[in-house]
C-alpha cells in the first residue's frame, strides 16, 4: 500500500499547480516578463511553498527513516560546478521560450494537447541525449585509463 | 499587475510545498519532477514504482478537477513547432545536466538551504527572464 503515498503526493502537487495557475504557460510567462505587464504570482507560489517545505524538510532531517522504510535520498548541496551552471542556463532558455517546465508539462499531458505531447517527447529526447552523452564520456574515460594502465 | 492572483498562488504554493514534504517523509525522495521523470527513461528495472505513482497522481489532478467542474484549459503554446521542440530539448538536456528544475532545485533544494540549488534557481530564473525579454521586447514576438 506504500504506493498510495507517492500517488497522493503527485495529486497534491498537481492540485497546487492547477490552483496556483502555474500549469498555464501564460501565467508563468507573465511572471518572467518583468518588462511587460508583470504578474508576481509565481513569486508568491515559491514563498508559500518554502513556508511549508523549510520546516517540513527540517522535520525530515530529524527522523532516521522515511515512514514506509528504505532510506532518505538526499542530493549533495555543495559544488557549484560548470554542469550545474550550464544546465540551469539551458533550462532557463527552454523555460523562457514557452513557459513550460517539467511538472506543468507532464500534468498537461492530461489535456492531450498536441503541442504538449510534442514538448514532452522533445524533453524526454533531451534527457536521453544527455544520459547517452554522459555514458559515452564515461566509457571513453575508462578506456583511456585502461590504455594508460597497460602502458604503465 | 492586473493578472496578479496572490490568494490562489499562496494556496497552490502551500500545496506544492506540502507535497514535497510528504514525499520526503513518506518515501525519502526529493519531489523533483525532472529527476522523477528521467528515472523512467532508462531500461533498468529498479526503482520505477514510486515514480510512476507520483506522475500518475500529477496527471490525475486535472482529470479529477474536471469531474468537479474545474476542467483545465488547454495550455497556450507558441504556434511555431520548431520553438516547442527546441524548448523541450533544452528543458530536457538542461535539467539533466543541471540536476534539477523548478521543483527539485527551486522548491526542495532551496528549502534544504542547498547552495547548489540556490545557484541553479537564480541562474534559470535570470536566464528565463532574459529569454522572455529578448523574445517579447527585442524581437517583438
Amino acid at each position: 500500500m506504500w504506493i498510495i503515498a507517492p500517488l497522493l503526493c503527485g495529486l497534491v502537487f498537481g492540485a497546487g499547480l492547477l490552483i496556483s495557475g502555474m500549469v498555464q504557460p501564460t501565467k508563468v510567462l507573465g511572471f518572467l516578463d518583468i518588462f511587460g505587464a508583470w504578474d508576481p504570482s509565481l513569486l508568491v507560489v515559491m514563498v508559500a511553498a518554502l513556508a511549508v517545505s523549510v520546516p517540513g524538510f527540517m522535520l525530515a532531517d530529524r527522523s532516521a527513516r522515511p515512514w514506509f522504510g528504505g532510506q532518505y535520498f538526499r542530493p549533495g548541496k555543495s559544488g557549484i560546478d560548470l554542469p550545474l551552471v550550464t544546465g540551469a542556463a539551458m533550462f532557463g532558455v527552454g523555460w523562457g521560450l514557452v513557459g513550460l517546465c517539467p511538472g506543468p508539462a507532464l500534468e498537461s499531458l492530461a489535456t492531450l494537447s498536441p503541442g504538449i505531447i510534442v514538448f514532452v517527447v522533445a524533453m524526454a529526447a533531451g534527457m536521453m541525449a544527455h544520459d547517452a552523452w554522459q555514458q559515452s564520456r564515461l566509457t571513453a574515460q575508462r578506456s583511456r585509463e585502461l590504455a594508460s594502465a597497460a602502458d604503465g | 499587475m492586473a493578472n496578479f492572483t496572490p490568494v490562489s498562488a499562496a494556496i497552490g504554493g502551500a500545496l506544492i510545498g506540502l507535497s514535497a514534504v510528504l514525499l520526503m517523509l513518506s518515501t525519502g525522495r526529493i519531489a523533483g519532477i525532472s529527476g522523477i521523470f528521467s528515472g523512467l527513461l532508462n531500461l533498468r528495472g529498479e526503482d520505477k514504482g514510486w515514480r510512476i505513482a507520483f506522475l500518475a497522481g500529477l496527471m490525475l489532478a486535472p482529470v479529477i478537477a474536471g469531474w468537479i467542474g474545474h476542467g483545465m484549459a488547454t495550455p497556450a503554446l507558441p504556434a511555431n513547432w520548431a520553438v516547442i521542440v527546441a524548448a523541450g530539448l533544452l528543458v530536457g538536456f538542461g535539467t539533466r545536466l543541471g540536476g534539477g528544475c523548478t521543483s527539485g532545485h527551486g522548491i526542495c533544494g532551496v528549502a534544504r538551504l542547498s547552495p547548489r540549488s540556490v545557484a541553479a534557481t537564480a541562474i534559470f530564473m535570470v536566464v528565463a527572464i532574459v529569454t522572455v525579454a529578448v523574445t517579447r521586447h527585442v524581437l517583438g514576438g
